[in-house]
């Protein structure tokens, strides 16, 4: 192993670009040009980066890998990176969309283009920064700077009530953050430090453990976002401009359940045991409800963000069932998840770049005019739903599976919510894409372009081969979560074992 | 005789320095306040040098014990006169516009700086509230100084009102202390207040609160805040950077010593009511703040709200206790001087303004200011990676190590409050359409210091050792005294123990 520090580099690269940006000088066209190119170079160089990282990944590990650690604030409180088989995964979908938001980005954004591409490399620094750190002062430094480019993305980029949507955002995630950071400060007196591993081990008091797994929660829950505190999602999202979408969707979900991974399910296990029927609760909840709400809706974005809350629904069932295949399936659900809302945000960006609107009604017959987009945008719908040979198939398919061994009720629930899913994005897609041209304006629409095309080609891809064969993700993510479940299994083993 | 004279060197320049600059204003035949600005800037840098000298020295007291230097009053005094200093380079661009421009204004800030010296390094009531009226005094005439403005004459005297009030309680107090302790030596006071079963006699008690609600009213903590906005908003903006910041810093600090080392024994008196005091500050500083239009006096609530987290950690009264606030200060000084540069530079044709809907748009007609600007409110609203995330960070790090769980809980959710007021600012500059006239460019003096601290606010993160251990050497130095330290469980930030951060402190002040 070199001595390199390879996360960080990845990490900090896309604020050196950042950085470039801010030195480009000249004409406002000239400006935004460049911009625009160092953006798309710094976030490809950063993938690249990252796929080398894999390449040296050693997938048959549960340890942490190329970790970095100094001293930084406090003793106990140092900066400490690293990924495991978990979260070396989230580092490559999140460097695998940005490129892809970059792009398309490329025509849509046309105003404060130098802002719009920082505020996305500095969001890139941050989400990397969230998966790879080891220390949870440092999860929570990126965890919640994350807020602020987002909120700015939301604010000046997005559409009509992008200024409520941008307030409900940043202070709905706040006021569950700040919850945790008390925790975190409270996990640190009794532990003297924050480095994740030794915390994993600590064993923190059963009592002690509620009040910690809620504050948690209180964080990850409204990140996730899980019923009933999922009402902020939909506004953000409708006013999202589409790579915000993307974003918010592909990866700021994912802190969410990865933070349930990483924090609850490991450091408080006794709680996370405790609290599951109430979370298995809330999921099916989320999934019923959400999916029947996501039915009613008018606005294509709306529809796909409640879509995704019901999605998330498995993702936290899956979490807390605590079984292998519960959590493998919960993260398979949430990387499939990723590119495939990432893909239906797009899909939605491709006609609004075109019409303006989000409004269901005022498609209708576009596979007339517009087939490799009908195409495309059936095959998301499917992966959507959960159709077998796609990889949104896998995650809910294995979560449903490590529920139904728990709570068989939630199984049911969770498994009528796929049958509804199918209801509500079949009737998008139905309205959207079938029937003749009614609308005048729809006459003369475009099929994709080039661009377009090349950023969903990648999603098309992961999708379909994924689907097929999920052996890679589920084989590299096997150790971690091996290790993660048995240690789940020992806490409570030795918890109900002593009590009785 | 020398030692004496030693130790308030730093008191002596600047004592000097005021009288000698005040002879030049008042027999020089030219308009010397240019001049004279200079020189004060020079004098406080020397005086924030002589008192910087004494950061690592063992505590030494003089004048038969009423004066004490010692590494908390040295951290203490240096960040009040570059604090000072600073607040005189930014105002000379906005006196001279508004033809306030007086070589008083220099002199009388000495003054002030000179009383807040004074303050820091009491250790005896006599001696605090001389440090406290020569302050007071100088503050009250510079919130009056623009004489031709009914605002402003208001607000001085609104602040001189209100303060002779406070003054005048906080010497009533004291002189119940006196009587039941026979003495005004800080020492000698924690000897006499000594709880009872666990209680303080009912007249004791008294005296304490009077002495308490004097100095709350010194930091503006609620309910003793009721002049700050009046007084924020009336002042010369330039002026009400200079009473945001320094005033507060001493403040603070003779606050944390008093209590500290005075009344260290007679806690169970005193902790809930600096709890109360916190959490009224932290929810009325939030929730005051939103319906705000002018910024001075959103500032103003802003800094209840703060002096009311940095109660957090006052409230958990241990070293790491002393330490965060001492860091929480430090931070919210150079937050507070950062916005003040941005608000001082709030110009248009026509003048100053001062309505947070003026700022609108200027993060494209003014997109550095804006910039500064907005990593201040993200830093004041506590959001990471910026500076005042770890200042929140470690008062209640302290508090919950006191066991303060529920005033943990009400500070977070007030922070949460309080982001709101601060994110309507970013929005309004960068979410909003530009204003049809468009501010004036940034003098450069203020866009040079409006630069440089956002680039501390935002950068911190990087290499927070050396402030964090500094604070850390002055809260576990104030905390040293046989009382509090020996009766409870006492940690310092860093844990490691006074004598080996005294010798880190030495190596890297004298190595390089």
């Amino acid at each position: 192993m070199t001595d390199w520090p390879l996360l960080s580099t990845i990490t900090f690269l896309p604020l050196l670009g950042a950085l470039f940006i801010l030195m480009v000088r000249g004409d406002e066209e000239t400006i935004a040009g460049n911009s625009r190119a160092v953006a798309l170079w710094t976030t490809v160089v950063t993938l690249l980066l990252t796929l080398f990282m894999i390449s040296r990944f050693d997938g048959s590990s549960a340890e942490f890998q190329f970790v970095e650690r100094a001293s930084w604030l406090l003793p106990g409180i140092d900066y400490a990176m690293g990924v495991d088989g978990i979260s070396v995964l989230f580092v490559l979908l999140t460097a695998a969309l940005m490129p892809l938001c970059i792009l398309a980005s490329w025509h849509a954004i046309q105003t404060r283009v130098r802002e719009y591409m920082l505020a996305f490399l500095v969001l890139e620094t941050l989400m990397i920064g969230v998966f790879c750190a080891m220390d949870i002062v440092l999860f929570y430094l990126f965890f919640e700077g994350g807020l602020i480019p987002m909120f700015l993305i939301i604010g000046i980029w997005g559409g009509a009530r992008r200024i409520y949507a941008s307030f409900k955002f940043f202070l709905y995630t706040l006021i569950g953050s700040v919850l945790m950071l008390l925790a975190i400060l409270y996990m640190y007196w009794q532990a003297g430090t924050t480095f994740i591993p030794d915390l994993q081990t600590h064993g923190f008091g059963a009592g002690v453990q509620t009040w910690l797994w809620l504050a948690f929660f209180a964080s990850f829950a409204v990140k996730m976002p899980m019923w009933p505190v999922h009402t902020w999602l939909p506004d953000a999202h409708v006013e999202a401009p589409t790579a915000g979408s993307v974003i918010l969707a592909g990866v700021l979900l994912k802190m969410g359940g990865y933070g349930f991974l990483r924090f609850s399910l490991p450091m408080f296990p006794i709680a996370s045991d405790v609290f599951a029927p109430m979370v298995f609760a809330m999921s099916a909840i989320a999934i019923v409800y959400t999916s029947l709400v996501a039915f009613a809706q008018e606005d294509m974005k709306k529809l796909i963000a409640y879509s995704s809350v019901a999605h998330m629904g498995f993702v936290t069932m899956g979490i807390f069932a605590a079984t292998t295949q519960g959590v493998q399936g919960a993260v398979f659900q949430m990387l499939s998840h990723g590119w495939i809302s990432g893909a239906l945000f797009l899909c939605v960006g491709v006609v609004y770049d075109r019409m303006h609107t989000r409004e269901i009604a005022a498609y209708g017959g576009l596979a007339n005019r517009m087939p490799i987009y009908a195409t495309v945008f059936m095959l998301f719908t499917m992966a959507n739903v959960g159709l077998p040979g796609t990889s949104g198939f896998v995650g809910e398919f294995l979560t449903i599976l490590g529920a139904f061994q728990v709570s068989t009720w939630t199984a049911m629930f969770a498994a009528s919510g796929v049958i509804l899913s199918a209801i509500y994005a079949l009737s998008l897609y139905r309205r959207v894409s079938f029937g003749q041209i009614e609308h005048e304006g729809l006459q003369q629409i475009a099929d994709m372009d080039r661009r377009e095309i090349f950023i969903i080609a990648p999603l098309v891809v992961a999708t379909l081969l994924f689907g097929f064969w999920p052996m890679p993700i589920l084989e590299l993510t096997a150790p971690s979560i091996d290790a993660l479940i048995a240690a789940y299994q020992e806490a409570l083993a030795a918890h109900y074992g002593g009590g009785q | 005789m020398l030692t004496n004279l030693t130790l308030i060197l730093p008191e002596l320049i600047l004592f000097l320095g005021a009288m000698g600059l005040l002879m030049i204003g008042a027999f020089s035949n030219k308009d010397v306040t240019r001049a004279v600005d200079l020189g004060a800037v020079a004098i406080l840098a020397l005086a924030a040098a002589a008192a910087g000298g004494f950061a690592t020295d063992a505590p030494a007291t003089a004048f038969g014990g009423a004066f004490i230097m010692d590494s908390f009053a040295s951290l203490m005094k240096v960040l009040t006169f570059v604090a000072t200093g600073i607040a005189i380079i930014m105002s000379q661009n906005f006196l001279k516009l508004e033809k306030l421009a007086r070589f008083e204004y220099p002199v009388l800030l000495l003054l002030a700086a000179a009383g807040m010296g004074m303050m820091i390094s009491a250790n005896d009531l006599i001696a605090l509230y001389m440090g406290i009226e020569l302050q007071s005094l100088a503050l009250y005439v510079v919130a009056a100084i623009n004489r031709d403005s009914l605002r402003s004459t208001e607000a001085g005297l609104k602040y001189f009102v209100l303060g002779a009030l406070s003054s005048g309680m906080l010497l009533y107090g004291a002189s119940l202390i006196y009587g039941f302790s026979g003495s005004t030596n800080f020492a000698e006071i924690a000897a006499a207040f000594q709880p009872q079963d666990g209680q303080l006699p009912m007249a004791q008690v008294l005296g304490l609160v009077f002495l308490l609600a004097g100095l709350a009213f010194k930091i503006s903590a609620v309910p003793f805040h009721m002049w700050t906005p009046d007084v924020y908003e009336g002042a010369p903006t330039s002026v009400t950077a200079f009473l945001a910041s320094a005033p507060k810093l001493a403040g603070m600090a003779i606050f944390l010593r008093i209590m500290m080392t005075g009344f260290d024994d007679a806690l169970v008196a005193w902790q809930q009511i600096i709890i109360l005091l916190a959490v009224a500050s932290m929810v009325l500083g939030a929730f005051a703040a939103i319906g705000q239009q002018n910024i001075k006096r959103l500032m103003a609530y802003s800094s209840i709200g703060h002096m009311g987290f940095a109660l957090v950690g006052f409230a958990a009264a241990s070293a790491a206790g002393v330490s965060s606030v001492i860091l929480y200060m430090a931070l919210y000084i150079v937050m507070t001087l950062g916005t003040f540069a941005c608000i001082l530079s709030m110009r248009r044709d026509s003048g100053p303004v001062e309505n947070i809907d003026d700022l609108s748009g200027l993060s494209q007609t003014r997109p550095f200011m804006a910039f500064c600007l907005a990593v201040m409110m993200f830093s004041l609203a506590g959001i990471p990676p910026m500076a005042g995330f770890f200042g929140k960070l470690f008062v209640f790090r302290a508090a919950i190590d006191a066991g303060l769980y529920s005033l943990s809980i009400i500070g977070v959710l007030a922070s949460v409050v309080g982001a709101y007021y601060y994110l309507r600012i970013v929005k309004i500059m960068y979410l909003d359409p530009p204003a049809d006239e468009v501010n004036e460019p940034m003098p450069r003096e203020l866009s040079i210091l409006a630069g440089a601290m956002a680039a501390f606010t935002l950068l911190f993160f990087i290499y927070p050792s050396p402030l964090v251990e500094l604070a850390d050497i002055a809260g576990a130095v104030l905390m040293q005294g046989e009382g509090v330290a020996a009766a409870r469980d006492v940690g310092t930030l860093t844990g490691t123990s006074t004598e080996t951060l005294t010798e880190t402190l030495t190596e890297t002040l004298t190595g390089r």
